[in-house]
């Protein structure tokens, strides 16, 4: 078996959040957001097109989406599409060098300056406001 | 008849006379006959500043010696000793017990590496994606045909790469990388960092031909800036730094 | 086509698409979340020319941007020639599927074929 032969961690060794700090959860959420997202959006581009049943068919799925269940839904996209974008920004700014630190001789203990403080408080705002965007958008559903 | 000593005693390590002791588990897994890994169980005294590899090589000279490890220098310097030890790549011999605050020490060989036996691992892979990124100065001309015969540097552009010519191919980062953990042609943190260490020297004309070699399926943008490898590495050459550097170039933000 | 021209692309999407999803999200917002559901204000929101394109406009970024990321989540799970052939393709016809579908229902209602 190829996998067996290269060693290799698998699906379970890169979903993993708990060894490496926070930047792993971030890599794990990302994905995770990732495929939500475009779930949600093959599923709202479907949805919508009830439009062309006329009045009747877009009630008939409006109501489908207006239950306590579809709001819960609705709240964990809103939460995903947040994190994922203020921590895609994150992700970007870091992939074109920015905020990654300057090459130095580097000291004992070897603390990465890639790993700094810039990055993990960027994946910090980016749960914290996703966390405050899911509770507006509750409170915005749940309201009415 | 003398004796040829053997590898362990070789290693002349002093018995150690604490009082404290761990228990070391170790992985033992011959891909030849077994189908699954298994572990032994040794119970090892300590000392404050004993390391994992010391408690290793007391397992090999005292209770059974087929146990396979790969090492050489004991000082972080050769990178042959890296393995997973309580669920993280570490170099054995850069690893004090003590520090891991465990009363039992796990130890596997790394991960994303071919097993050879029990501890030891296959390192032809990062060797090859290492060659593949060409990690020797490119130019047209040499110092021997130059008036200069040598290439002058000033200490700043020196700073742009020296922490990443620490790299000691451990393969530490490998074995920690996310995509490595599934990705079976990705280049690979170690290969990446490296290329930028080249790319970056003032020295190098070979910018161009390299950034076309990681541009590919399986090349730099399989990096997701996770970190992982720079976190483990135990010489401070911080791959995710160097990576983004040089995905700087590829996206304009840096020439 | 290079790795580094997709990835490009890839980060361009996102960035239009953040600017783009917000005045949609706000639209619902600024016209209180259940009024703007409503079938007379959503006909009304797709009449409205510069709306419908850039709902079309979204669809075309979002569908590039995360049939693209699912590629490359795709292609670092399993490796192998056949397969990574059958992960691209397949996610470009994906794409094309899903912004033909989407096209659809932006065009039949903007031009009043309901």
């Amino acid at each position: 078996m190829a996998n067996q032969d290269e060693n290799k961690e698998g699906i379970g060794g890169m979903i993993n959040p708990r060894r490496y700090g926070i930047e792993r959860v971030a890599y794990l959420l990302m994905r995770l957001s990732g495929l939500g997202l475009l779930a949600y959006f093959i599923g709202h581009i479907y949805e919508t097109s009830s439009i062309l049943k006329g009045q009747i068919g877009w009630n008939e799925f409006l109501a489908i989406t207006q239950t306590n269940a579809g709001h819960a839904i609705l709240a964990i996209v809103i939460a995903m599409c947040v994190f994922h974008t203020v921590n895609g920004i994150r992700v970007m700014l870091g992939h074109g060098g920015v905020g990654v630190g300057k090459p130095a001789r580097p000291d004992y203990p070897y603390i990465p300056a890639s790993q700094n403080i810039r990055h993990k408080m960027g994946i910090y705002s980016a749960i914290i406001l996703a966390a405050i965007a899911m509770m507006y958008g509750l409170a915005v559903m749940f309201g009415e | 008849m003398a004796q040829t000593p053997t590898l362990a005693e070789e290693s002349g390590s002093t018995p150690f006379s604490s009082s404290q002791s761990i228990t070391l588990r170790i992985a033992r897994y011959n891909p030849q006959h077994d189908s699954v890994k298994s572990f032994m169980e040794f119970q090892i005294p300590y000392e404050k500043w004993t390391t994992v590899l010391e408690a290793i090589l007391e397992v090999k000279k005292h209770f059974d010696h087929s146990v396979a490890v790969r090492y050489s220098c004991r000082q972080a310097t050769c990178g042959s000793c890296g393995m997973i030890i309580n669920g993280k790549p570490r170099l054995a011999c850069f690893t004090k017990i003590s520090e891991l605050n465990s009363n039992v020490i796990t130890v596997e060989p790394m991960n994303n590496f071919p097993i050879i036996r029990d501890l030891a691992v296959k390192f032809d892979r990062l060797f090859d994606t290492h060659h593949k990124i060409k990690p020797y100065l490119i130019r047209n001309d040499t110092e021997i045909t130059t008036n200069t015969k040598e290439f002058l540097q000033s200490p700043e552009e020196l700073e742009q790469y020296i922490q990443f010519s620490n790299c000691i191919k451990c393969g530490l980062c490998n074995s920690a990388c996310p995509t490595m953990a599934t990705d079976s042609s990705f280049v690979g943190p170690q290969a990446l960092a490296q290329a930028y260490r080249y790319v970056a020297d003032s020295r190098d004309k070979g910018k161009d031909n390299r950034l076309k070699i990681i541009d590919d399926s399986h090349g730099i943008w399989r990096c997701h800036f996770a970190g992982s490898c720079s976190q483990v590495c135990p010489k401070g050459v911080d791959p995710a730094m160097g990576i983004q550097l040089l995905r700087g170039y590829m996206l304009g933000f840096r020439s | 086509m290079r790795e580094s021209i997709i990835m490009k692309i890839h980060y361009g999407t996102a960035l239009a698409a953040i600017a783009l999803v917000a005045v949609h999200i706000l639209m619902r917002l600024t016209q209180g979340f259940a009024e703007s559901l409503e079938y007379d204000s959503v006909i009304a929101n797709y009449k409205f020319l510069p709306y419908a394109g850039m709902l079309e406009i979204i669809l075309i970024l979002l569908s590039i941007h995360g049939f693209n990321g699912l590629r490359v989540i795709l292609l670092e799970l399993k490796q192998g020639q056949r397969y990574e052939k059958a992960v691209s393709y397949g996610c470009v016809a994906a794409m094309i599927t899903l912004i033909a579908y989407g096209s659809r229902t932006i065009i039949m209602v903007n031009t009043g074929m309901t």
